[in-house]
């Protein structure tokens, strides 16, 4: 599974911002941080705020802060804002569809989607977060895989 | 957009919260609880795994979380080995918490106190199932580190 740039651009922003919701940062902070375009980042950002995820304040020292419940606020809520993630039938129909053979086609590709939902919609931030703090940094990771060779 | 803005401050419960092993007094109220949060009433269910972790209590736990007397969330789970060709390992069959004493680390204690259980009686791993729409439970149980497994649950109507 791919997700689109604008996604991976919401989520780090939010998943930086949850991680110290104390604190504003700016989008060029969050962009050198995860080698993002600022200036998409910047309207990926606006659009997080006009969902009520972010909030931001103008002027000197200003920035982006997190204002969501990150025990509620899941992966899915997040991606479902910049791109579809099946059912794909919504109002497309496709070639075949008719077809027992697409009706088939149809139940196996709803299986992967619902799947997929189900895991989406149940990591909320907080659980990515507590994922995150678990995950070794890059570096660690690729020292320890020299070290096994 | 479902549930996303800052929930009122969580209820400091924690502090007056005991977990402990449930006793027949406590069957009626997880009974009710149950079907509160289910809508099916099963009590021969719940006494069926009340009698069972009375009888073999290193393999299978029923725990109640208790503020002031009150039951406001049990947890049910077993040891079970060799089914589906696994080793042994701790299953959660049921998990419910009083909707009004949620997002206080109840489920969090139960769910440590019944993988501490699991661990004294020397498995090294936890499962459970979950129906894919029940998006609040799956949600609490990957809170807790859970990850898929590497099975994969199938099923099929009996009178196809």
């Amino acid at each position: 599974m791919k997700l689109q740039i604008a996604t991976r651009h919401a989520l780090f922003a939010i998943l930086e911002l949850a991680s110290q919701p104390d604190r504003q940062m700016s989008a060029a902070e969050i962009a050198d941080k995860y080698e993002l375009s600022p200036n998409h980042l910047a309207k990926v950002l606006r659009t997080l705020g006009r969902a009520g995820m972010v909030e931001a304040s103008r002027g000197v020292g200003g920035g982006y802060r997190f204002c969501g419940n990150a025990k509620r606020l899941n992966l899915l809520d997040i991606i479902a804002i910049f791109e579809p993630i099946g059912p794909t039938a919504a109002g497309a129909r496709e070639a075949g569809d008719d077809t027992r053979e697409g009706q088939a086609l149809r139940q196996v590709l709803n299986e992967i989607e619902d799947s997929t939902r189900a895991t989406l919609s149940s990591i909320t931030v907080d659980t990515m977060l507590k994922l995150v703090r678990r995950t070794p940094a890059e570096g660690a990771t690729q020292r320890k895989a020299a070290g096994a060779r | 957009m479902p549930r996303h803005k800052a929930a009122p401050a969580a209820t400091t419960l924690i502090e007056n919260v005991s977990i402990g092993p449930v006793t027949a007094d406590d069957l009626v109220h997880v009974t009710k609880l149950d079907a509160r949060i289910t809508g099916t009433a099963k009590p021969d269910y719940w006494n069926r795994l009340f009698e069972g972790a009375k009888a073999d209590p290193p393999t299978q736990v029923f725990l109640v979380a208790k503020c002031e007397a009150r039951l406001i969330g049990f947890i049910v789970g077993e040891i079970r080995a060799w089914e589906f060709g696994s080793a042994p390992c701790g299953w959660i069959f049921a998990i419910t918490v009083e909707p009004d004493a949620r997002l206080a680390s109840i489920g969090s204690r139960l769910f440590d106190a019944v993988c501490a259980r699991f661990r004294d009686a020397g498995v090294t791993k936890v499962r459970t199932m979950i129906a894919r729409d029940s998006q609040l439970i799956l949600s609490f149980f990957r809170s807790q580190g859970m990850m898929a497994g590497p099975f994969v649950e199938l099923e099929k109507d009996l009178d196809e």
